[in-house]
């Protein structure tokens, strides 16, 4: 409902930036290639033959797609609200380790308990992580932009503190830590029963996550555009204002918003730790929280687009590796890529003037954060 | 007059349009070198437009500019400053981190050896400080200064940047009255030695204490100019508002009936957290409609503010239909008054811009059935309650998919109005119904006004246009820094007695004055 244009014509106007970010970038990308003496042809058909060219490519791309998602939502909820989620790391991470420590207590549960449980608990981990910077937000004024950057330190160090194992002096090592596992710091497996069921099992590894993050998708759409509370979220994020006077509780669906975004990150945790990794380590965390951000703009903050964003992400994760092999060029490249898309999304008047692009009144204001001050 | 020198600014015949709007009409003023000319004019009148166009902000449609006697054509500010134009703004133009030296170099910095020469700029402030005493620090903070001090750092800039011709826009609105009366001496000053000022403001006591001639500026017109020794307050009052009715609006006379809104002693702060609101009460009764004359930023904002629950109330009683209303909720005022409220800001308050006219008709109601069930919203019902009253509130839109923000404003108005009056009320709120949207959207508006008020409904209208207030209202309140200073009858209300009220004189006290 946001323009009276034919819905291709809107589909077209909302894909063309992101589109041309993506040319963009793959471009620049084969300029480095070159310059470094290494074939870009060679590299870019190694990447999408790594992530579509087969079976286990295919599985791949989609396996790393899920937790891409679920941080891409995350962030673009908060947008439609005006908020930047910048915790989606550490929500994910909180979400990793409240799954962990209910995936690997509660022996002798039943799977239609235990893994629903140790699902719940992750998107609760999430929740919690998202609802500190919201309440501060409404209660000091505090821009969530920090909070939410400090909290992912907090959330790191946490992570590690549980699963530290221990030094040669003695330390009391972390409550989660895997005594088996000797100096290594990590958990022990979840028990099967809090494991996500495999669709196709090993070589592929598809996880039944994948089908419960489309679903999330689809609750999330459903409730952003067809019920009252994603109304009142999104008038939040467009007029603030407005908002007050139409009678909203702006500060309860401030705290609502992040609380929902901190539950998609932390459900990205989880779904992570039971669906793949079926334990936490630190090296596990990756950067998925922070591609959420670019994934979310990519995506142009809406949950359908989101998903095509995350598969993007998931195939240059996916074919990295095939990409190297074929060609030599190192997979890092895909990270140069990945941070030009982000360039490219982030500052859409560049694309517009390299394209000579003329504003749409859709396209005038892409829905981002609205304010540096908290709420007034 | 075959003896006056050359005028130092004349404007000859400008005329600015912008879309739907003429904001000047055949100007014509003329300044002369060491004198202060005092511009009078309501809020809205075109002042600020004129002198817009005489700094290089704006174009002028037509006419002719002459400095000196030369015409000349400004693309910008910088073509001004080049001529010897100054200009302090009514908000100022100040970095707060930066010194006084820093601020009044920015733009134009002096260089030694590629270096910044701050000293060769603090000791030229010194110098135009004791020049003309204006007391100011160079090496201070701006953030550390108060706002007194701060615009005559503004009036060092435009010295600095050798300005023959000052134009001070409101320059009294942020001081206090002993600030006040330091910058007439400044002015005065300036004067004796030379310089050529334009005073606006629409402060009748101010412009008669300290200007040389009074030109008098309404509805984008030069409609006169007096001389402050002969000139009083009622007289400019007069020649400020206007005498002839611009909007009449066919209304029988009101048949009040209970009170429905009833404010006592009512006290708020505004944003600053200074006192807007010092113990206001009012009743409006069913069926009549009670108008709040004044100028802008003497309440009003903050009055409407409080009784549609957007600002706490400190102290007092708002009751409607004798339920206790005090800081109730934007919701409980709508739902329990019930009320509704056509927001003085329509852009901030009163639409979503990007969200469809569909959706902005349901802007405060969108949770209610049948636009929703339980928390699903209908969309189907949603559309349908906007094409019903599209049509009956004529707000013309391609569709009502269209963004309210391509609408014109006086749509958006309409639009606004048509959601706040289609639901059944006790209490209408109605602050600016009709700034700045097009002469037949406002007698639209006007006459849903009335209809609303032939309903019964208790009507609450602010306004800053003088003739809105006296075409609607029944009985007429006039706020003045904070106060309701008097509740008049419509018929007792004439534009002097009103004029006067609205700069805080009483009709006895101008006359003893004069």
């Amino acid at each position: 409902m946001n323009g009276d244009a034919s819905p291709i014509v809107r589909l077209m106007r909302a894909l063309l930036i992101p589109v041309l970010a993506l040319i963009m970038a793959l471009l620049l990308g084969a300029v480095i290639m070159l310059v470094f003496g290494d074939d870009p042809v060679k590299a870019y058909r190694g990447l999408l033959y790594g992530a579509f060219g087969s079976g286990r490519g295919w599985a791949t791309t989609v396996r790393k797609m899920a937790p891409f998602i679920l941080t891409g939502l995350s962030v673009a909820t908060a947008f439609k609200a005006g908020l930047f989620n910048i915790g989606a790391a550490g929500q994910f991470l909180m979400g990793t380790i409240f799954s962990v420590f209910v995936g690997i207590n509660f022996q002798g549960l039943p799977v239609f308990i235990h893994l629903p449980l140790a699902l719940l608990a992750g998107l609760l981990g999430g929740m919690l992580w998202g609802a500190i910077p919201g309440l501060l937000k409404v209660t000091t004024g505090a821009h969530e932009v920090i909070t939410t950057i400090m909290l992912n330190y907090v959330a790191s160090l946490f992570a590690g503190w549980t699963v530290y194992a221990g030094g040669s002096q003695g330390q009391t090592p972390g409550p989660l830590w895997d005594p088996t596992a000797g100096p290594i710091s990590e958990t022990p497996d979840v028990l099967p029963s809090a494991q996500l069921p495999w669709i196709f099992g090993p070589p592929y590894r598809v996880h039944w996550g994948i089908v419960l993050v489309l679903a999330v998708v689809v609750l999330i759409w459903w409730l952003l555009y067809r019920t009252t509370i994603g109304f009142e979220i999104r008038t939040v994020g467009q007029n603030l204002k407005a908002s007050k006077y139409a009678g909203i509780r702006v500060n309860w669906t401030i705290v609502l918003t992040m609380i929902l975004a901190g539950g998609l990150a932390g459900l990205a945790g989880g779904i992570e730790t039971l669906g793949v990794n079926h334990k936490f380590a630190p090296e596990f965390s990756g950067s998925v929280g922070f591609d959420g951000i670019t994934i979310a703009l990519l995506g142009q903050t809406h949950p359908f687009g989101v998903v095509l964003a995350a598969l993007l992400f998931g195939a240059l994760d996916a074919g990295g590796a095939k990409m190297q092999f074929d060609s030599g060029v190192a997979a890092d490249i895909i990270q140069v890529i990945q941070a030009l898309i982000l360039a490219f999304v982030a500052a859409p008047a560049i694309v517009r003037s390299i394209f000579r692009l003329k504003r749409t009144p859709e396209q005038v204001k892409p829905t981002v954060s609205t304010s540096w001050s908290g709420p007034g | 007059m075959a003896d006056q020198p050359i005028p130092a600014l004349e404007v000859r015949n400008i005329t600015k349009r912008f879309p739907g709007v003429i904001a000047n009409q055949d100007v014509n003023l003329k300044l002369y070198p060491g004198e202060i000319l005092g511009l009078l004019g309501e809020n809205g009148a075109g002042k600020t437009t004129l002198m817009n166009i005489i700094y290089g902000l704006y174009h002028p449609t037509e006419g002719e500019i002459l400095v000196r006697g030369q015409p000349v054509v400004m693309h910008s500010p910088k073509d001004a400053i080049a001529l010897g134009i100054g200009m302090v703004h009514q908000h100022f133009q100040l970095v707060p981190v930066m010194t006084v030296a820093e601020n009044v170099m920015l733009g134009s910095e002096a260089v030694r050896n590629g270096f910044l020469d701050v000293g060769a700029v603090a000791q030229r402030i010194h110098e135009l400080s004791s020049r003309y005493n204006l007391d100011v620090d160079p090496y201070a903070l701006v953030e550390d200064l108060p706002v007194g001090v701060r615009q005559r750092v503004e009036i060092v800039k435009t010295l600095y940047r050798q300005a023959e011709i000052l134009i001070l826009d409101e320059p009294t609105a942020v001081l206090t009255p002993q600030e006040i009366q330091g910058l007439f001496q400044i002015m005065n000053l300036l004067k004796e030695q030379g310089k050529s000022i334009i005073f606006i403001t629409h402060k009748l006591k101010e412009v008669l204490q300290v200007a040389d001639r009074i030109a008098v500026l309404r509805q984008g017109k030069v409609v006169g100019e007096a001389d402050p020794r002969t000139a009083t307050q009622a007289s400019l009052a007069a020649m400020m508002v206007g005498r002839e009715v611009i909007l009449t609006v066919d209304k029988k006379p009101a048949q009040p009936g209970p009170v429905i809104l009833e404010i006592q002693g009512l006290t708020a702060r505004n944003d600053l957290g200074e006192p807007a609101l010092r113990e206001v009460s009012l009743t409006v009764r069913a069926g009549e409609i009670l108008g709040v004359a004044g100028v802008q930023g003497n309440g009003q904002t903050e009055l409407v503010e409080v009784l549609t629950g957007l600002r706490p109330a400190l102290g007092g009683r708002i009751t409607v239909q004798g339920k206790d209303m005090t800081n109730a909720s934007p919701r409980q005022v709508t739902e329990e008054g019930p009320s509704c409220h056509v927001p003085e800001d329509r852009h901030a308050y009163g639409m979503v811009g990007s969200y469809s006219v569909a959706h902005n008709l349901v802007l405060n109601t969108y949770y209610r059935p049948p636009f929703a069930q339980g928390i699903t919203v209908n969309e189907p019902a949603i559309v349908e309650h906007a094409s019903r009253l599209v049509k009956e509130y004529d707000v013309r839109t391609p569709s009502v998919l269209t963004p309210a923000s391509s609408l014109s404003g006086g749509n958006q108005q309409k639009m606004v109005v048509a959601r706040e009056f289609s639901r059944p009320v006790k209490l209408l709120i109605a602050a600016q119904p009709t700034r700045g949207i097009d002469v037949g959207s406002i007698e639209f508006i006007h006459n849903q006004i009335v209809a609303k008020r032939d309903e019964d409904v208790a009507v609450l209208l602010v306004s800053y246009e003088l003739d809105e207030i006296m075409a609607l209202s029944d009985r007429i309140a006039v706020m003045y820094k904070g106060q309701i200073i008097d509740v008049l009858p419509r018929e007792e209300a004439t534009r002097e007695k009103l004029g006067l009220l609205m700069a805080g004189v009483h009709p006895d006290e101008a006359a003893s004055s004069a």
